[in-house]
């Protein structure tokens, strides 16, 4: 039986070795939680198998590369990105076709009433244009605590029909609009904002900022091209 | 002579401590604990990509994705995961009498100390805005600092 100046002896290093094990496993178990692993979309779940009606889609329906993203009007890295990625759209002209798809956060305070103004706006023709809006004031809106007079304002900056967009804002046509790419996004496995996907292939989380977005799209067509 | 060798072998072996200081040396490591929950909780977002860290916060997203939040690559939150786990191995070790792990503990502690002013002042005047989990860290190396000032240098 080992002396109790054996076993004092050897207590921190038991204590220090526990500790760390618990530390590795427990961060290891969060990050297993977290990480999304890259997803390939199925044939089925392609865009080019959904109803073209519903898609809010920017550039040529035949651009060799589609860049589709889950966002939340409310988060601020999806407000970071969209900057370079307007320049992003801009630099490929017609070789891009972007396509925004609603995927509020509840834990936005006011991410689902700004996806319902952007559909809102999109059934009078302008969902780009109340889009670039919320995400360029988003500093403005996410502080305030009622934000439909200035969603309101907005769709008055954008030339709206005011009363048309006040009724079609609480419309169940424009929450379906959003739980159907919420939906969309939870059958991908979608689980942050931005989420981006490249000709259905997920771009990693640690690639959203322009240079790596800029590379990713380039693979693509270089890809597409060899095809 | 044989007094330094003396002092060398006290250093490097373990010896009895007062009850009091013993029970400073493990408070020590039971908050660097929560420190290191804390960084390694952000490491792992930092890591896994997460985005909407403190529920989203602005103000914390600002902090986190800032140019500050990494060191040549490596996530600061991840160099605090090691200071912590540094702090408490020696704060253990000091707790069973190991006398170098005294001056590993307060030199540890001591640069957490400095590095934490200098992400102060980085939050409050070139970001201008704060990030709770990274305020909580702050608050954790002030006591932590505390602690080890107010522990006795000799057993």
């Amino acid at each position: 039986m080992p002396s109790s100046k054996a076993i004092k002896s050897f207590l921190p290093f038991v204590i220090v070795g526990v500790v760390a094990a618990l530390t590795i496993t427990i961060g290891a178990m969060l990050y297993r939680a977290k990480h999304v692993a890259a997803v390939t979309m199925s044939k089925e779940q392609t865009v080019a198998a959904q109803a073209t009606d519903s898609v809010h889609a920017r550039g040529s329906a035949d651009a060799p590369v589609t860049l589709e993203e889950f966002g939340d009007f409310q988060c601020p890295p999806c407000g970071q990105l969209a900057g370079p990625l307007q320049e992003i759209e801009k630099d490929y002209g017609t070789s891009l076709r972007v396509i925004f798809r609603n995927f509020p956060f509840a834990i936005h305070e006011h991410a689902r009433d700004a996806a319902c103004a952007a559909e809102a706006a999109g059934l009078q023709g302008h969902f780009w244009e109340m889009h670039d809006l919320l995400y360029r004031e988003q500093g403005n809106w996410s502080k305030i605590r009622d934000v439909q007079p200035l969603f309101t304002s907005y769709a008055g900056k954008l030339g709206l029909d005011l009363d048309r967009f006040e009724k079609d804002i609480d419309s169940e046509k424009v929450k379906e609009k959003v739980e159907s790419d919420q939906n969309r996004g939870d059958a991908l496995g979608v689980k942050n904002t931005p989420t981006i996907f490249i000709n259905n292939q997920s771009v990693p989380s640690t690639s959203l900022n322009s240079t790596a977005l800029r590379a990713a799209i380039d693979a693509a067509l270089r890809e597409k091209k060899g095809s | 002579m044989p007094s330094q060798s003396k002092s060398r072998a006290q250093r490097s072996t373990a010896i009895a401590l007062p009850r009091g200081t013993v029970v400073v040396y493990a408070v020590v490591a039971l908050i660097s604990l929560a420190g290191l929950a804390d960084a390694t909780y952000l490491t792992v977002q930092n890591l896994a990509g997460e985005t909407a860290v403190c529920g989203g916060s602005p103000d914390c997203f600002r902090v986190l994705g800032s140019v500050f939040s990494k060191i040549a690559g490596i996530p600061v939150a991840a160099i605090g995961s090691v200071a912590y786990f540094a702090v408490f191995t020696f704060a253990t070790f000091a707790a069973f009498g190991y006398q170098r792990a005294r001056t590993f503990l307060a030199v540890t502690v001591f640069i957490m100390f400095l590095s934490t002013l200098w992400f102060l002042y980085v939050q409050a005047f070139l970001l201008h805005a704060f990030c709770r989990y990274c305020l909580f860290s702050a608050a954790i190396t002030f006591l932590l600092t505390g602690l080890i000032v107010a522990t006795p240098r000799r057993p």
